[in-house]
């Protein structure tokens, strides 16, 4: 028998719900080794781990495309929709109605939103449905081998030599015209702010739009390109440093109010905004979108929390529905009685 | 003899003077936005209340105001109350229409005509009453820019005075139509009466057509299929619906919405109840599918365009097996085709809906009774099957009054299907989400939220093996196919089996016959009798896929005519591909398209001359 005592092996690091971030992994990846997709599914697990959601209230609806392949590679406790093309955002709507405790992950890509998806997009967005909404932006098809997307930039050109001559659809732009309340932009490189708007994300109630910039390495990742890692890595210009505070953490940090702005969330938490850009104000919508229009005058490719409104009715708000969830109410709340019946017919006769 | 006999009999000396008793066909012709339906509804209440059978069909125009709309009343003694061909008497309020109206008729119908019309110029072997409306209405309707409204109202107190109803009855069916408007109550009143009184002063009847009371209506209620349905679809204990405006479907929702807000709200003021005005048909079908699968009882209600833009959803709903009741109240297609007219055009698009091998669960309802009862069925089924189900009513069936009897309260529980809980997963630690446990083709699912590390499947249109992974695999696709087509097989002895309703004799002669059709058929049926001593059995569909009756009923018969509301005989076709071809050749097509309910007499005509009578 051995002498020495054996070293307990430390007990795997927990969230606050007690689950370990492997509870938050998926199936292997089967898109291309270095496809920016994954690296959006990683950051997709960690946040969800350290917000300590629990993966069985997560739904994750997507369309058509590689983007929308990407669930099954995050959070296999996590029911999946994986729809028909470009219209994810109506399955999500369905369920969100059916039930509201759910917590819903749209995954969307630059075809299956600005194209094909481009009118339920649009409507989503209106809504302020609860869900976050996710483009993985590559600019080009990937499934069908690389014919360009309507987020493709002016003058960007395929690997074919073919240049893009149609104006690129911004969908931060849109879905902050049309109402959506948490609109950012980032790059699946930028891990430190993808990670922050992730988690402002879950904590937000309301439609959050997030175009994430995510580079084809097969179609589109080539020079002449401008969304490839080369071309972000050189023209991304955040607006601010992110950092996010859940309202579960009793951490004060203390901060400079003259160069940093904190946007208290619904649910508590705080979302800290380190201007880089002094007179920014995130939650001013018509600024935003005149931002954004700038950066395009200018070739910019900006990056971050374009807006936020953490306190706009949702759509479930405005329904007016019961708290219990519409799927699971018993019948003798969802038929009514024989009394009922008798009252119809007598006004009918 | 009376003195109105008389009249006829020196007008048609070859007339034979009688009286018409409950039996007639009443014709309104009126232009659009004139407010006219709230009179032919009062007109029709008052026959219904009188105890006659009476059914009354609107055809009218994709407008607003200002084009021809015709709205026909039938009553009949004998409870017929399908369309009639001939008109009777016609109340013609339209000048535009006016001519066409009266040269249609056949001799010695009745004119009820607005008096600056001179309609009768037009014809000496008619019956004309001049009614001076635009007198009549100014000093019982102050108001000028109302009086175009009352001036419809007219005509019912001219109409009743002449048929012989009771102007108690009238009034009380005016007071039912503006139950919450005492003052337009009393002004309509006023014009009744103005018409009435008119009526009694200055013309002398000279038709034959009266209506008496009888005692067949007792406990009955006037509704049209579409609230009807509605209705069905509350007690279904419906959660979630989405759609999409389209004629003649909009109303089934809106009046469901309406009986929601009264029925369906709970103890805390919450609605138990999500409805959705969608952007299009394709949002509104895939929030069906959305909620459906997240385990509500989710529907829509369209017509033929919108079943067209819902096809690549369907073959999701048919793949991933996910439930759904879609409304189709058929209209008159392709393309916006006759967007007010009646159809059964839709039958075969949506019974094989999408691309691939698909194939859908239709009912075929063909009363307001069943518009009621199917609605609950619908929900089971899809929710039993995991698929979408398609109720496949008609805008006649739809957005015209029928007479019936009072709805069933549902006898049997609402039943969810296959859905482990929390509980089940416990005792089972796991499941595969696409395997034929219970030898029936039919799959167990979880819903989204189920609190258990095992409940998660992924959803998807792309192959998939029995644990819902993604697979490619030849057997894996063709395995799962051949599973949901087992599930399809099995439905047939769960969908509402076929009604036959048999000859009085041993019949040779088969009729098989869905939807609005019945009312057509039951009268025809009595005419080949009665006329041409023709004995046929009939069998009602109410279902696809059929049952085992279908078959049989084939093969008991030498002929079998399968009457239809579409050019191409489309339920015969699916008929066809379900039967031994040695009974093929025993089916022979009744067609009808022209968008108007089917009548019997088109059917009798057709049927004795395929007969070579």
């Amino acid at each position: 028998m051995a002498t020495t005592t054996a070293t307990p092996t430390p007990a795997p690091k927990v969230n606050r719900i007690g689950l370990t971030v492997l509870d938050y992994r998926g199936g292997k990846t089967t898109l291309c080794a270095g496809c920016g997709h994954n690296a959006i599914s990683e950051r997709i697990i960690d946040a969800m781990y350290e917000m300590g959601v629990q993966p069985e209230r997560v739904i994750k609806p997507s369309g058509i495309g590689c983007s929308s392949k990407s669930p099954a590679y995050f959070m296999s406790r996590s029911h999946s929709f994986n729809a028909v093309h470009g219209r994810m955002p109506s399955v999500a709507t369905g369920a969100m109605l059916a039930n509201h405790k759910l917590i819903a992950l749209g995954v969307s890509g630059d075809g299956d939103t600005a194209s094909i998806g481009i009118g339920q997009f649009v409507h989503l967005m209106r809504r302020n449905l609860p869900i976050i909404y996710i483009i993985e932006d590559n600019g080009v098809y990937g499934l069908t081998k690389g014919q360009f997307s309507a987020t493709a930039d002016l003058g960007s050109k395929l690997k074919t030599g073919v240049v893009n001559d149609l104006p690129p659809i911004d969908t931060c732009a849109m879905a902050i015209t049309l109402g959506a309340t948490l609109v950012g932009r980032s790059f699946s490189g930028d891990k430190r702010q993808l990670h922050s708007l992730l988690k402002a994300a879950i904590a937000h109630k309301g439609t959050v739009m997030l175009d994430v910039v995510s580079p084809c390495v097969t179609f589109n990742d080539h020079e002449g390109s401008t969304k490839s890692y080369k071309y972000m890595k050189d023209h991304e210009e955040p607006l601010q440093e992110l950092s996010f505070v859940p309202a579960f953490e009793e951490i004060n940090v203390e901060y400079d109010a003259g160069t940093t702005v904190e946007v208290t969330m619904h649910d508590g938490s705080r979302l800290r905004l380190s201007k880089l850009e002094e007179d920014y104000d995130a939650t001013n919508r018509i600024k935003a979108i005149s931002r954004l229009h700038e950066a395009h005058e200018k070739g910019e490719v900006l990056t971050g929390l374009f807006y936020v409104n953490p306190e706009a009715p949702s759509f479930i708000d405005m329904l007016n529905v019961t708290d219990e969830p519409l799927a699971t109410l018993p019948e003798s709340v969802t038929r009514p009685g024989r009394e009922a019946l008798e009252q119809v017919m007598e006004e009918l006769r | 003899m009376a003195t109105t006999d008389v009249a006829l009999h020196e007008a048609f000396g070859q007339r034979e003077p009688k009286r018409v008793v409950n039996n007639m066909s009443i014709q309104v012709a009126t232009v659009n936005g004139s407010g006219s339906q709230s009179s032919n509804t009062v007109l029709l209440r008052s026959i219904f209340q009188m105890g006659v059978p009476v059914s009354g069909k609107n055809l009218f125009p994709s407008n607003i105001a200002g084009l021809p709309t015709w709205y026909t009343i039938r009553a009949n003694k004998d409870g017929y109350i399908a369309r009639k061909k001939e008109i009777d008497f016609v109340i013609a309020m339209n000048a535009e229409t006016a001519q066409e109206d009266v040269m249609s008729l056949a001799p010695g119908a009745a004119v009820l005509y607005d008096e600056p019309l001179k309609l009768n110029a037009l014809r000496n072997d008619l019956i004309f009453y001049p009614v001076p409306y635009d007198k009549l209405v100014a000093p019982v309707c102050p108001e000028a820019k109302l009086r175009k409204l009352v001036k419809n109202m007219i005509y019912v107190g001219v109409a009743a005075q002449l048929l012989g109803i009771d102007m108690a009855e009238v009034e009380k069916a005016l007071r039912k139509q503006f139950a919450t408007k005492v003052k337009a109550a009393n002004l309509n009143l006023a014009a009744v009466r103005a018409g009435f009184d008119y009526a009694t002063a200055n013309l002398t009847k000279q038709d034959p057509y009266f209506i008496q009371r009888m005692d067949k209506n007792q406990g009955m209620i006037i509704i049209d299929g579409n609230s009807a349905a509605a209705l069905g679809c509350m007690f279904a204990g419906v959660t979630v619906v989405t759609w999409y405006p389209i004629t003649p479907s909009s109303s089934l929702v809106e009046t469901l919405i309406d009986y929601m807000k009264e029925y369906r709200i709970g103890p805390d003021g919450k609605a138990t109840f999500a409805i959705v005005q969608a952007e299009d048909e394709l949002a509104a079908i895939g929030m069906v599918l959305g909620a459906g699968w997240a385990g509500a009882r989710s529907m829509t209600a369209t017509a033929g365009p919108g079943i067209s833009l819902m096809a690549e959803f369907a073959g999701l709903s048919y793949y991933a097996e996910v439930p759904g009741v879609v409304w189709d109240i058929q209209r008159v297609g392709p393309s916006t085709g006759l967007p007010t007219r009646t159809s059964q055009g839709d039958v075969l698009s949506t019974a094989f809906l999408s691309h691939g091998d698909t194939k859908n669960i239709l009912l075929f309802p063909c009363s307001v009774a069943e518009c009621f009862s199917m609605a609950q069925d619908a929900f089971n089924l899809a929710e039993q099957f995991q698929t979408l189900v398609f109720v496949m009513s008609d805008l006649d069936l739809g957005m015209n009054n029928w007479m019936s009897d009072p709805f069933e309260y549902p006898k049997a529980p609402i039943d969810r299907g296959k859905v482990l809980t929390k509980e089940d997963l416990d005792r089972m630690g796991g499941f595969a989400r696409y395997k034929d446990v219970d030898n029936d083709g039919i799959g167990y699912r979880t819903l989204p939220g189920t609190e258990h590390p095992a409940a998660a499947y992924f959803t998807r249109g792309t192959g998939h093996n029995e644990k819902s992974g993604y697979s490619e695999r030849p057997d894996d696709f063709e395995k799962n196919m051949e599973r949901i087509n087992k599930k399809f097989e099995t439905a047939r002895a769960f969908v509402p089996r076929p009604e036959l309703m048999a000859g009085k004799s041993k019949a040779k002669i088969g009729i098989i016959a869905y939807g609005t059709s019945h009312w057509g058929i039951i009268e025809a049926r009595d005419q080949l009798r009665d006329e041409y001593n023709i004995e046929t059995d009939y069998l009602r569909l109410k279902a696809y896929p059929f049952s085992r009756e279908v078959h049989e009923f084939i093969e008991q018969h030498e002929r079998v005519y399968v009457v239809e509301q579409n050019r191409d005989a489309q339920m015969l076709c699916l008929i066809k591909l379900d039967i031994k071809p040695e009974l093929v050749t025993r089916l022979r097509s009744i067609a009808h398209i022209h968008g108007l309910p089917l009548d019997a007499r088109s059917v009798t005509d057709e049927l004795t001359s395929m007969e070579g009578k």
